[in-house]
């Protein structure tokens, strides 16, 4: 299949690859650019364990095809610290301990990201609702979403 | 998973070039926009394309605009762009609603509304809104444009009067001259993402009649037509609700999987159905859940 030459920007550095149409955005970031913050669970669409950034907004990366990224802008966990609530939500569900094993971290944080970003002052719903497609299976969820109120009410 | 099939990826950036590459690979060529179903369907080797045709580089395919009374929805329209809208929530509130029950936040950043019609899947949560709003669905090939009323759309599970020489457009609906509200009702196994183990949306007129849609009860998106006649021209009553309960079981042919059990189903349509009315009709009058919040209760 023909190649397809790629440039986008991966966590604020350019980034420029040769794609085959078939790869996708996960297992490129994971198997050739060595960005292991998102992962792959159920891969397909489900779990949000794969999440990043395009251009701003949360993603599936196991959704998207790798060729679809040429022009845009992409922010993994790696890159988002510079975001204005990226580290401030870390610091809290540190403090809370709201993950014990950690794979769905990663999503959870950039889905909590995006909402802050956009939403400074959520209501419990508006922070279920946001973290909706993350699936954790270990905490029941209550030490994520009180550890992104708290951000959120910047306690 | 990787995806195993071997195909070429283009991105046209003119219609032109778009519509010659479908009426040349035709069922060969698949469309992307959001990619949410497609990439499934590649990895998991339901879809087999030669070419996968990126249409996000054809501007007339984005933005939705409101013109007179008829919003035009470009088949590039995320459920995210929607949900972001005041105009679309203050104008198309049922819409609105709607698309807040779409999977996740991760998803609706890239699914698209003409994507969810195009997979036409029994559960689309797009369909009963489009449905009773009369919608319509534009479609191009190098043979020409049509409109698809979206009674017509839906051909089966999984299938719909698409051309293979063809792409959705747009989608476009018209705001009802008459006062109304609505509500859309969706059943899944819990809060947070599912699909739909059954949906109704209703639009109820300030002159006594209703329009009434289903997914996820039959093998595909449709109006209850004879729920409706029996209760237009009425106002609600637990007599008249009753009567209708009656009346959409002879509209829903649900089945037995996964997610739930047919009768599970039948008795969930009749319990829905008397308060989806009941919420569109308080919506009316100024009263009921806020749209967008959690109604099924």
């Amino acid at each position: 299949m023909k190649m397809h030459r790629i440039n986008f920007s991966l966590n604020g550095e350019k980034v420029a690859l040769d794609v085959e149409p078939s790869d996708v955005l996960l297992d490129v970031l994971r198997g050739r650019l060595g960005i292991k913050s998102p992962k792959v669970g159920c891969d397909r669409g489900d779990c949000g364990t794969c999440t990043v950034l395009l251009n701003g907004k949360t993603i599936r990366s196991c959704l998207a095809l790798a060729v679809e990224a040429d022009g845009t802008e992409i922010v993994t966990l790696e890159g988002a610290g510079s975001r204005k609530w990226t580290q401030k939500l870390q610091k809290k569900f540190h403090e809370k301990n709201s993950f014990q094993c950690g794979f769905c971290a990663p999503g959870v944080i950039l889905s909590a990201t995006e909402l802050l970003e956009k939403n400074a002052k959520p209501t419990t719903h508006d922070i279920k609702e946001a973290i909706a497609g993350n699936l954790c299976r270990c905490t029941g969820y209550e030490p994520i979403v009180a550890a992104i109120e708290e951000t959120a009410k910047g306690k | 998973m990787p995806i195993t099939t071997e195909f070429e990826y283009v991105k046209p950036r003119d219609m032109d070039e778009a519509l010659h590459v479908f009426s040349l690979y035709r069922e060969k060529a698949r469309a992307l926009a959001g990619g949410t179903d497609l990439v499934v369907h590649l990895k998991e080797n339901l879809a087999r394309p030669e070419v996968v045709v990126d249409i996000k580089a054809l501007e007339e395919l984005a933005g939705f605009t409101l013109k007179g009374d008829v919003m035009h929805i470009g088949a590039l329209v995320t459920f995210a762009d929607l949900i972001d809208s005041p105009l679309v929530k203050a104008k198309f509130p049922l819409l609105w609603e709607a698309s807040l029950t779409v999977a996740s936040v991760g998803v609706r950043n890239r699914a698209t509304v003409a994507g969810n019609i195009c997979s036409a899947v029994p559960s689309a949560d797009s369909a009963p809104v489009l449905a009773v709003y009369d919608a319509e669905v534009l479609t191009r090939s190098i043979r020409g444009e049509r409109r698809v009323a979206i009674a017509e759309w839906f051909a089966g599970p999984k299938k719909t009067v698409l051309a293979p020489d063809e792409i959705v457009t747009a989608v476009e609906m018209k705001l009802p001259a008459k006062k109304h509200a609505g509500c859309y009702m969706k059943l899944s196994r819990y809060e947070g993402e599912d699909l739909a183990q059954g949906g109704i949306a209703a639009l109820a007129f300030a002159d006594n009649t209703y329009r009434l849609a289903v997914c996820a009860l039959g093998p595909k998106p449709a109006r209850c037509p004879k729920t409706e006649a029996v209760l237009n021209g009425n106002k609600l009553s637990d007599k008249l609700v009753a009567r209708a309960k009656e009346t959409i079981l002879q509209e829903v042919s649900p089945i037995s999987d996964i997610r739930s059990s047919r009768e599970y189903r039948l008795h969930m349509t009749q319990v829905m159905l008397g308060r989806v009315l009941e919420k569109a009709v308080a919506r009316l009058f100024g009263k009921g859940p806020k749209y967008g919040t959690e109604n099924i209760a």
